[in-house]
């Protein structure tokens, strides 16, 4: 059997020869292996990529909006053109293309830095050449520094995308909250600085929120676009897995058992839709709070009832 | 303090050197025998084997990486890893972008493969992998071509009845129609196809090239590269005289 050559780490020692055990124990084996910790740790990735992403997300998007609706031109020109054209470009796109032109873009800067001697074009022909001191993570680095500095990248890139539609949720938020409240701060002699702090953002979170989960939900659906940016995710792993393996090139030959790993998938999203949906739904009741919309007043019938 | 500086040196010196040498190595990790991921999860193959020796010939440490077939060329000329050794056969439209070794498997026949024996391979719907030489080739050939984005759904495909057959290198179908049990058949005849396989470099990359080609040569040369291929395609594959020259068996 050729393939069968690496060093062997097992879990349990009757996992020697899988073709004699039962099949109980063939699957305790099966599910075991060095292959299936890979797919259980890609689950641990997408979790952290989305507990990273959303507050960064989100704080590009107020970044955005306050630009938006900011009263020098110049820089509210900058927040709107942010959100129509990271919004406009199709997701797919920017997930090809911009991770590469940001990765050459870091390293463009590096080598400038680095190696101002270098005399050789940059660009020759198809290639993107820098210096070796440039590269990044640099050639010498280790496998999980190279996945380390894919992940930040995804990252950024996602902070990008979702930050601009957030922005365009928070911009909307802060115009919904009622004029009244922030002509009486202007009353009550506070600067447009203490009126937007202390009067609109926590006013505006109400009004966001539905518009933000909407996000939420979606952003935890797109992370299958992880694979697109060299990270192996959990649909990639599910793929792998599932697919027909032959025995010449494993222990646990099996057919196409990818529809059971894409349900284990399916549940899991459902899983996680599901104590979104019940989270958000404490936050919103909590947001709702002494407010002065519909959902706040039903909270202020229910305490004094 | 003389010999502090000589040591810091020294140490510079090797630091550099250590820097040129790891060459990073892009493979797919989903195409048996070529290249697959094992139950470890570590990359394993023909190719996997062939790389860490033509790494050892050649002097240099080497590290593997996995990358989607679709976004593999622009990310080595974008310079994410180094080579691409990933069954990619040398064409001339691959040449345009980016360098080939010589090749390290002869040109090989690609196949199809049916339900039946029956599969209409001229009119049919036929599957293949995208942006591979078989693509090409079967939408040129008058089938309407369905393409997929890994090798292992082209046959899933054929399964359920959603493409005719499927086309690709025969080297791969061979154990996936064995182990079928009758379900799929090879059909048609044979079609060799491409320039063999090669490791693919970036064009300014010459020097790297260079010292790949003169390990893949000493390989031919004392037959151990022989004995690999027949070791991961069967003893009836096409190996290499000493002259580098192709030998069907």
């Amino acid at each position: 059997m050729p393939g069968l050559t690496f060093e062997r780490r097992l879990m349990f020692s009757y996992c020697v020869d899988p073709d004699t055990l039962g099949t109980f124990r063939w699957f305790s084996c099966y599910l075991t292996t060095g292959v299936h910790w890979s797919f259980y740790l890609s689950f641990l990735k997408v979790l952290l990529l989305l507990a990273v992403t959303a507050p960064v997300a989100l704080s590009f998007g107020f970044a955005g909006a306050m630009a938006a609706r900011s009263h020098f031109p110049p820089l509210s020109w900058l927040g709107k053109g942010y959100i129509a054209i990271v919004r406009g470009v199709p997701d797919i796109a920017f997930f090809l293309f911009f991770v590469i032109a940001l990765d050459q873009g870091f390293e463009w800067i590096r080598h400038k830095v680095l190696c101002p001697d270098w005399s050789e074009p940059i660009r020759q022909g198809n290639d993107f050449l820098v210096c070796q001191s440039a590269k990044l993570p640099l050639g010498t680095a280790p496998e999980w520094v190279h996945e380390t500095y894919g992940f930040i990248l995804a990252v950024i890139t996602f902070s990008i995308v979702f930050g601009a539609f957030a922005a365009n949720v928070l911009f909307g938020g802060m115009r919904a909250v009622p004029h009244a409240q922030l002509e009486t701060a202007e009353a009550y002699g506070m600067t447009r600085r203490e009126t937007f702090w202390r009067i609109l953002v926590p006013q505006m979170w109400v009004y966001a929120l539905p518009g933000l989960s909407n996000l939420w939900m979606v952003l935890i659906k797109a992370t299958p676009l992880l694979f697109l940016l060299g990270i192996e995710d959990i649909v990639y792993w599910a793929r792998e897995l599932g697919g027909t393996k032959t025995s010449r090139f494993t222990e646990y030959p099996h057919g196409d058992w990818r529809m059971w790993y894409f349900l284990f998938l399916l549940i899991f999203y459902l899983g996680m839709t599901r104590v979104s949906e019940i989270g958000l739904e404490k936050l919103m009741r909590r947001l709702s709070h002494g407010q002065a919309t519909s959902g706040g007043e039903l909270l202020r019938k229910e305490t004094t009832a | 303090m003389k010999n502090l500086i000589l040591t810091t040196a020294a140490l510079a010196l090797t630091a550099g050197m250590a820097m040129a040498d790891t060459v990073r190595m892009g493979t797919e990790g989903a195409y048996p025998p070529y290249n697959f991921i094992n139950d470890a999860g570590e990359v394993d193959g023909f190719e996997r084997e062939l790389g860490d020796e033509l790494c050892k010939r050649a002097g240099l440490e080497c590290e593997w990486v996995k990358n989607d077939w679709d976004s593999i060329i622009p990310n080595l000329v974008s310079g994410n890893y180094d080579t691409i050794i990933a069954g990619m056969s040398i064409t001339d439209e691959r040449d345009e972008v980016i360098d080939f070794t010589q090749n390290y498997v002869p040109p090989a026949a690609s196949a199809f493969a049916a339900a039946s024996d029956g599969a209409d391979l001229s009119g049919g719907v036929v599957a293949a992998q995208t942006a591979t030489i078989q693509a090409g080739y079967v939408a040129e050939s008058g089938a309407t071509l369905v393409e997929f984005a890994t090798p292992e759904e082209t046959i899933a495909a054929v399964r359920s009845g959603e493409a005719d057959a499927v086309f690709a290198d025969k080297d791969y179908l061979v154990p996936i129609v064995e182990e079928s049990g009758g379900e799929l058949v090879f059909v048609g005849d044979d079609v060799p196809l491409g320039g063999g396989v090669g490791m693919g470099v970036r064009e300014s990359d010459g020097e790297l090239r260079g010292k790949f080609d003169e390990a893949i040569t000493s390989m031919k040369a004392d037959g151990t590269l022989n004995e690999m291929l027949k070791k991961w395609f069967g003893e009836g594959t096409a190996t290499y005289g000493t002259d580098g020259s192709v030998v069907t068996n």
